[in-house]
């Protein structure tokens, strides 16, 4: 029975969206606070040093944190803001229940818990234990990512667990391991200083990871020239030396027209791909056909562009390429990562100073949460859950039979597309907004309802959990002690700077009862964090995500310790492939042959317009925590449709009129924005609004074939105007997302 | 005015190519207990509809401060680091006249409490040592506090200017611009 109780409206009045602000003299204690915690942004995948300041249990405020050598204080407003997500009044304080007709009502613990387990228990003896799944998230530190991983195929029996992370970073992670046999940022980013030529593809930094930003015009000062691929004026793109303004889906086809000029030129590492690579010739022969006007004509990119990109890399003593989710998140979201590598390899910059690669994961804890088993392939240290071996290792660490670890199950889409097949009847998830975050988010409404069971375990109601018969009250970052993997690589701390409150718990207590009273206990008695991680350590131990050698010790004493780091003798690894030795079967690094195709939908006469979604600066992911933030939310409250004004004069569209967008699954409005920074033939609308302001109720459910990333970043629409402008009352309500 | 670690060799530096418009700055300011959560720095679009650039405007902390010249009732005060203060409130009678004479745009009138408000160069953490809040956070370092030497050393293509015409009035600054190598002033028409 997972659907709404009452009316969205009713939810929105008591569980928000609200926005808080702090008091105008700050809060209690900001002048004198009992300590500061060194701890860790709680958002994106730089985690930024930061000091929280606590009065009274409470978070009173920040204070920068100067020593830690990634941002050494630097910070976004999400980071300056991070700490008003504490105190928040739409904090979930106890766990509630679903009644229909009145909303939710707090119950207590043993209540919730009781019916949780009965129900998970009743689901499974009905219908199989795999019909009861788990969707987690990588905001979650690597202790809690690690235990939910054992819990979901221990405790809760169950194959069909995965988690958010396969909307963020999977198709880099499937690219890494086919060329390189493992997954992980080549080098931290010291080695973006001194690169001579930096390529940023799909990767709006200045917004999304602004405090990388600092390196990038750093490496500037030093003389590096900048390309960025981006279908849109971003402001890294503003003042780039090249801008390859892509027309949404032609990635491959700009890196293999590049490949071939690097060929052509002989801009080619010869005895760096002979030794130490495969895959070369076949890689070439791909891209032979690949000339100039074809590329143009795939990517909407000048040749002349083209060619003067492909030249500055080619002819460059070092370099640095990082790609993000505009390029990944594609039906072809491997293949267009895989065709950034083959450049790499060509011109064997890699493992060098200064030469370095690799993706920037988007969430707070995108590459640790990755590597430790709650993915539906995936068991600790990266291992594979179908690799006989690899199951063995692992039961043993964890102490049970092999033959009880369930196999493989399906990616977090495609536990939508069971549920609507009547498979999975049952859903515990954590750290996920499906709801605002998977594509086609009608089609996940319609799934959610379907489910005979739904407990979500959240801070805050967020739009999914809305859809939930118990919502467990969980805990903030700064609630629970923990470590996080950043996207260099480097494991650091993430220090617990107060309790929960009232009679919300630590997500790790809850995990550890759950798996209690679903009769595994004993294999679920972690005393502190630590204890989880050192179990963790040896479970990571021989796998290509090696942590065994990193202690809380060290990771205090070091300010973060660069995985693998196999022994505790180890320094750690800021810069692999020093040794040429890669984690592939035949230790080479691999080049792939990637055949341009086009994306699962392209424009036609009914749906003329290139549609791609991406973020703001102010809003992190689904805005579960960031629209709840007022001064997050007022800097920009509603999405707009970024249209070029050719593209405007063509439907008549002026600025602030409400477009009706269409595809093929949906309809929605949205204000107009009518900017030159974007391509002609493609808008731009950000995502991180749920209900009728859900650009995601527009996108496309096609996966990749090999990560299941979907393709959010382009699909077909059309573009009809209405009569109305967008509205005051819009503005100012959009960040609740009612339906 | 207590014992200070203010470090005249720090100088504020803002670099308007390098701001990637993302308002940490505005953010940081207002968490200052007095600022009372009203920003004292302001990052505006130059002009949306044709480019992501975006400006910063803080107080410039001029050697010959227009706002205090024009002031009537004596309540703006720079002190001997050439920091140039937020009005005193027990003489600020919200006239508006530093509002309108300074030729930045930087002081505002704030309307609830009819008094001037503008940057005070964070002298609560200036004069501790630490730098101001603003520069602090910057993800871009758009805004830099430092000495003079390291950002020359560290932005070989730009270089510092800190000399304003406007029309026919010279200012001379405590705040810098970094510009094009081989400019010496700015020059506004």
């Amino acid at each position: 029975m997972a659907k709404l109780p009452v009316s969205v409206d009713k939810i929105i009045a008591e569980y928000g969206p609200h926005k808080a602000y702090p008091p105008q003299g700050g809060f209690y204690g900001t002048n004198e606070p009992d300590k500061l915690v060194k701890t860790h942004c709680c958002y994106c995948g730089m985690q930024c040093g930061i000091q929280l300041k606590v009065k009274d249990n409470k978070i009173a405020g920040f204070e920068p944190w100067m020593e830690f050598p990634f941002n050494e204080g630097r910070l976004c407003p999400k980071g300056v803001q991070r700490y008003m997500q504490n105190n928040h009044p739409d904090r979930l304080l106890s766990p509630i229940q679903r009644v229909e007709g009145k909303g939710f009502e707090p119950l207590g613990w043993d209540q919730a818990m009781d019916r949780t387990v009965s129900e998970i228990k009743r689901i499974q003896k009905s219908y199989g234990n795999d019909s009861f799944a788990m969707l987690s998230g990588v905001s979650l530190t690597n202790e809690k990512s690690y235990m939910i991983g054992k819990f979901a195929r221990i405790a809760l029996k169950t194959a069909n667990l995965d988690y958010n992370g396969r909307l963020c970073m999977v198709s880099a992670g499937g690219g890494n391991k086919k060329a390189f046999g493992l997954d992980r940022s080549s080098n931290s980013w010291a080695d973006l200083a001194h690169a001579e030529v930096i390529i940023v593809a799909g990767a709006n930094i200045s917004e999304t990871f602004p405090t990388l930003t600092h390196y990038i015009w750093q490496a500037r000062d030093n003389g590096a020239k900048l390309i960025v691929v981006d279908p849109r004026m971003i402001p890294l793109a503003r003042t780039a030396d090249v801008h390859l303004p892509i027309r949404p889906g032609g990635d491959s086809a700009l890196f293999g027209a590049m490949l071939k000029i690097l060929v052509d030129n002989d801009w080619l590492d010869h005895d760096f791909i002979d030794q130490y690579t495969s895959g070369f010739e076949a890689t070439i022969e791909a891209v032979k056909d690949y000339d100039l006007d074809w590329a143009e004509e795939q990517t909407g990119i000048s040749k002349d562009l083209i060619l003067e990109a492909a030249t500055l890399w080619g002819k460059a003593k070092t370099s640095f390429l990082m790609h993000a989710r505009g390029i990944e998140h594609h039906t072809k979201g491997v293949e267009n990562v895989l065709s950034c590598i083959n450049l790499v390899l060509a011109t064997g910059r890699i493992g060098k100073p200064y030469c370095g690669y690799g993706t920037i994961t988007g969430q707070g804890n995108g590459q640790g949460g990755r590597e430790h088993g709650h993915k539906c392939d995936q068991l600790p240290g990266n291992r594979d859950i179908t690799n006989p071996e690899h199951r063995k290792y692992i039961s043993e660490v964890w102490g049970i039979n092999e033959k009880d670890m369930p196999g493989k199950g399906l990616t977090a889409y495609e536990q939508i597309e069971a549920i609507h097949r009547g498979e999975i009847k049952g859903l515990i998830s954590i750290c996920f907004n499906p709801l605002v975050s998977l594509p086609n988010n009608n089609y996940v409404r319609e799934a959610l309802e379907k489910l005979e069971f739904y407990v979500c375990m959240d801070t805050f109601l967020c739009e999914t959990a809305r859809y939930a018969d118990i919502v467990l009250a969980g805990s903030l970052h700064e609630e629970e002690e923990g470590t996080v993997t950043t996207a260099e690589g480097r494991v650091v701390k993430i220090n617990a700077a107060i309790t929960p409150p009232n009679n919300a718990r630590r997500d790790g207590d809850i995990i550890m009862e759950l798996a209690a009273r679903l009769g595994e206990g004993d294999k679920f008695s972690y005393p502190t964090s630590e204890d989880i991680f050192n179990e963790l350590r040896v479970a990571s131990k021989g796998g290509t995500a090696d942590y065994y050698g990193i202690t809380y010790k060290k990771v205090e004493e070091n300010m973060g310790v660069f995985w693998p780091c196999p022994s505790l003798d180890h320094p750690g690894t800021p810069r692999l492939w020093e040794d040429r030795k890669f984690r592939t079967p035949d230790g080479k690094a691999h080049f792939n042959p990637v055949a341009y195709r086009p994306a699962s939908e392209v424009t036609d006469d009914e749906f003329p317009v290139v549609m791609t979604t991406g973020r703001v600066v102010s809003q992190y992911l689904s805005g579960t925590q960031t629209r709840r933030i007022g001064k997050l939310v007022d800097q920009y409250p509603e999405p707009l449709l970024e249209v070029h004004p050719k593209l405007a004069l063509k439907y008549g569209i002026e600025d602030h009129d409400l477009i009706r967008v269409k595809t093929r699954r949906g309809e929605a409005e949205f204000p107009a924005h009518v900017v030159e920074t974007i391509r002609e033939d493609t808008v731009f609308i950000p995502y991180h609004w749920g209900g009728k302001f859900s650009i995601n109720q527009l996108t496309i459910g096609h996966l990749d074939p090999i990560s299941k990333i979907p393709e959010f970043k382009v699909c077909a629409c059309q573009l009809y105007k209405t009569d109305r402008k967008g509205s005051d009352k819009r503005t100012k309500t959009a960040y609740q997302s009612s339906l | 005015m207590p014992e200070t670690n203010y470090n005249q060799e720090m100088a504020f530096f803002v670099d308007m190519q390098r701001c990637i418009g993302c308002h940490a700055c505005e953010m940081a300011c207002a968490e200052c207990e007095t600022n009372g959560q009203e920003s004292m720095i302001h990052v505006h679009y130059v002009d949306r509809a044709v480019s992501t650039q975006t400006t910063v405007q803080v107080c410039m902390h001029c050697e010959d401060p227009t706002c205090a010249n024009v002031c009537p009732a004596d309540a703006i005060h720079q002190d001997d680091f050439g920091v140039v203060h937020s009005a005193d409130t027990s003489r600020c009678i919200g006239c508006s006249n530093c509002v309108l004479a300074c030729p930045f745009g930087v002081p505002k009138k704030k309307e609830q409490a009819e008094l001037m408000m503008k940057c005070n160069m964070c002298y609560d953490r200036t004069s501790a040592g630490k730098k101001p809040m603003c520069a602090t956070v910057c993800p871009s370092q758009a805004l830099y506090y430092g000495t003079r030497e390291e950002i020359e050393r560290m932005r070989p293509d730009s270089v510092p200017v800190n000399s304003f015409l406007f029309g026919k009035q010279e200012v001379n600054t405590k705040v810098n611009i970094m510009m094009p190598k081989g400019t010496h002033q700015l020059i506004i028409e």
